[in-house]
């Protein structure tokens, strides 16, 4: 019963860290807390959906809608959170602001262009169940853990091993520094758009074959959740995120399957934010720009 | 007045104290609030618990005054060491909460929502219209207060602590003080309209204090003019009135809204009515001579 729930936990804990990954490689370089990153998850879960539809072939949805996704974000930063960041601020809290307008166009958008109902993602694994002992794995929480546990070695990669990672890391530190030693920022920031909404779509996929439904409100719990996974993270680190996305996770199983809900399941996330810094403003997991 | 007018315009009315509150703490005190409708809420709740208890609706509006500025105390102490953005997902956070809590809490009617009685002035039942003045003599006094604060040591240390908090404290400005006091305002007055809007609808639902209500409050003195008194009225007006006139639009609405508030965060951030923006400089652009000439008139 107890591994049964940690494995529960884990599962629901890495489509969390994968979901706030995003916002977390965002808010590592351009410091904003993008809630749009929601709305990337939204439209990657739809764009995924109608290409397997269209097409049966699941790898070919989730490469589509992840790039398609990617792009869309890249698009956004150029177009708007670039010339807002380069503005004289007035009020820190205007891109802020801005990404939740963005959040609430690209539900809207959804909804107004596949319909309000809700669209059934109708995944064939062959197995219903797998038991593995007293243990009961359904075939989709071993692709949601293998496909994370994939996605976070890229990013690894990526991030260390590449020298693309090498001046996201340093933009991360100081941008202004990275850029008068003639590191090309922005490619660092378009990368950043690139992994974080691509990840946000694979994110979005995996809960809609979980569920087997996807809506067009789909991302209005991920929309506040990330928030406060990225600031228990330590707001910028990703390896902060993955472990405050099980964390919460793991939490949340666990208060449901005990039955120790006297609070909302979902508010879990941000009582334990709002406990967090307030003793430890710093985050869990002190921010620090190793990966 | 017909009566879907006087239902808008109160409407409105409600909306435009909630921004005159919000702007308090965002465009003076330059503080990210991002859960005002939480202060709704609460003020909401208080007001209808106590009147359903037998208490007169005008001390029950007092008590909710107390009990949101109260709690927005707490939120000022929290602001203090909390900066930006972290501040913003606090105060998300507790929005959501509360929210939580109206909705699972047996005591707050759970997600049945809670019957409110209409209150009576005078010896009858408050009419639509009678809340409508009610609101306005409210939106008026609030008005008053802000330009009486702006005008006062008090708005003169928001002003400081807006624009350099460091620096306003090594001059000796108690920056945490004033913080406290700006939260304070800004929760209380959003409270007693909780506590209107309570008795005005008779109903209340939790999802009526949402984060998306505070997304609203937000979008209307962002939209209008953040630090300003016209900026907010002005958006609560524009935002509160929008739906109305594009009704033909229904389906399109969230999508203008969304846009709307994209574009101008893009391009006018300091809202249509701010100071120096796009439609400021115009008029001034227009108005500045015509003082001018009259100034060198007078002085000839």
């Amino acid at each position: 019963m107890l591994l049964q729930q940690i494995l529960n936990g884990i599962m629901i804990g890495s489509v969390y860290a994968l979901t706030a990954m995003g916002a977390t490689l965002i808010y590592g370089i351009l410091r904003i807390l993008d809630i749009a990153n929601a709305g990337a998850y939204v439209a990657g879960a739809y764009f995924g959906w109608y290409i397997y539809i269209k097409t049966g072939n699941l790898v070919l949805a989730f490469l589509i809608s992840m790039a398609a996704t990617g792009l869309i974000g890249v698009l956004i930063h150029r177009s708007i959170y670039g010339p807002i960041l380069s503005k004289p601020r007035i009020l820190p809290i205007v891109p802020l602001v801005a990404s939740v307008g963005l959040f609430t166009l690209t539900g809207d958008l959804a909804r107004l262009i596949a319909g309000p109902g809700t669209k059934a993602y109708n995944v064939d694994f062959g197995v219903e169940v797998i038991n593995i002992g007293r243990l009961t794995v359904v075939p989709a929480w071993i692709l949601i853990i293998v496909l994370t546990a994939l996605l976070f070695t890229v990013l690894w990669l990526v991030l260390n091993r590449t020298k693309l990672g090498l001046a996201w890391r340093a933009t991360a530190e100081d941008a202004d520094i990275a850029k008068a030693m003639g590191i090309n920022t922005n490619n660092a920031m378009a990368l950043s758009y690139i992994l974080g909404y691509g990840f946000a779509a694979a994110a979005g996929i995996m809960v809609g074959i979980l569920y087997n439904s996807i809506t067009p409100a789909l991302g209005e719990v991920p929309s506040y959740k990330m928030l406060s996974i990225i600031v228990l993270g330590g707001l910028g680190s990703p390896v902060g995120t993955v472990i405050a996305g099980l964390f919460i996770g793991l939490v949340e199983t666990m208060l449901s399957a005990y039955d120790l809900t006297f609070i909302p399941k979902d508010s879990v996330a941000f009582i334990a934010l709002i406990l967090v810094l307030l003793i430890k403003p710093s985050g869990l997991i002190s921010k620090s720009n190793k990966v | 007045m017909s009566n879907y007018i006087t239902t808008v315009a109160v409407n409105i009315a409600v909306f435009s104290l909630l921004a005159l509150s919000l702007n308090i703490i965002i465009g003076y005190a330059g503080q990210s609030m991002m859960g005002q409708a939480a202060f709704f809420g609460i003020g909401a709740y208080t007001a209808a618990i106590l009147t359903n208890n037998g208490v007169n609706f005008w001390l029950a509006l007092l008590v909710s005054l107390i009990v949101s500025g109260a709690l927005g105390a707490i939120i000022g102490v929290i602001s203090i060491r909390l900066r930006d953005d972290f501040l913003a997902i606090t105060t998300i956070g507790i929005n959501f909460v509360m929210v939580a809590i109206f909705q699972n809490v047996k005591f707050f009617g759970g997600s049945l929502g809670m019957a409110v009685k209409t209150p009576t002035i005078f010896g009858q039942r408050m009419t639509p219209v009678h809340f409508l003045i009610l609101l306005l003599i409210l939106i008026v006094l609030v008005c008053l207060l802000i330009r009486k604060m702006n005008n006062s040591w008090f708005g003169l240390a928001l002003a400081s602590l807006r624009g350099d908090e460091g620096a306003a404290q090594s001059f000796g400005v108690n920056v945490n003080q004033y913080k406290i006091l700006a939260f304070i305002m800004g929760t209380a007055i959003a409270g007693l309209t909780g506590g209107i809007y309570a008795h005005r609808m008779t109903f209340i639902f939790s999802s009526s204090f949402a984060f998306v209500v505070s997304i609203s409050i937000l979008s209307m003195v962002v939209v209008g003019g953040v630090g300003t008194i016209r900026g907010p009225l002005v958006g609560a007006i524009l935002l509160g009135a929008a739906p109305e006139v594009l009704r033909f639009a229904d389906d399109y609405r969230m999508i203008l809204y969304g846009s709307v508030i994209v574009l101008m965060m893009r391009f006018q951030p300091q809202g249509l009515l701010g100071e120096n923006s796009f439609i400021m400089n115009k008029i001034e652009q227009y108005i500045n001579p015509l003082l001018r000439r009259k100034g060198g008139e007078s002085n000839a």
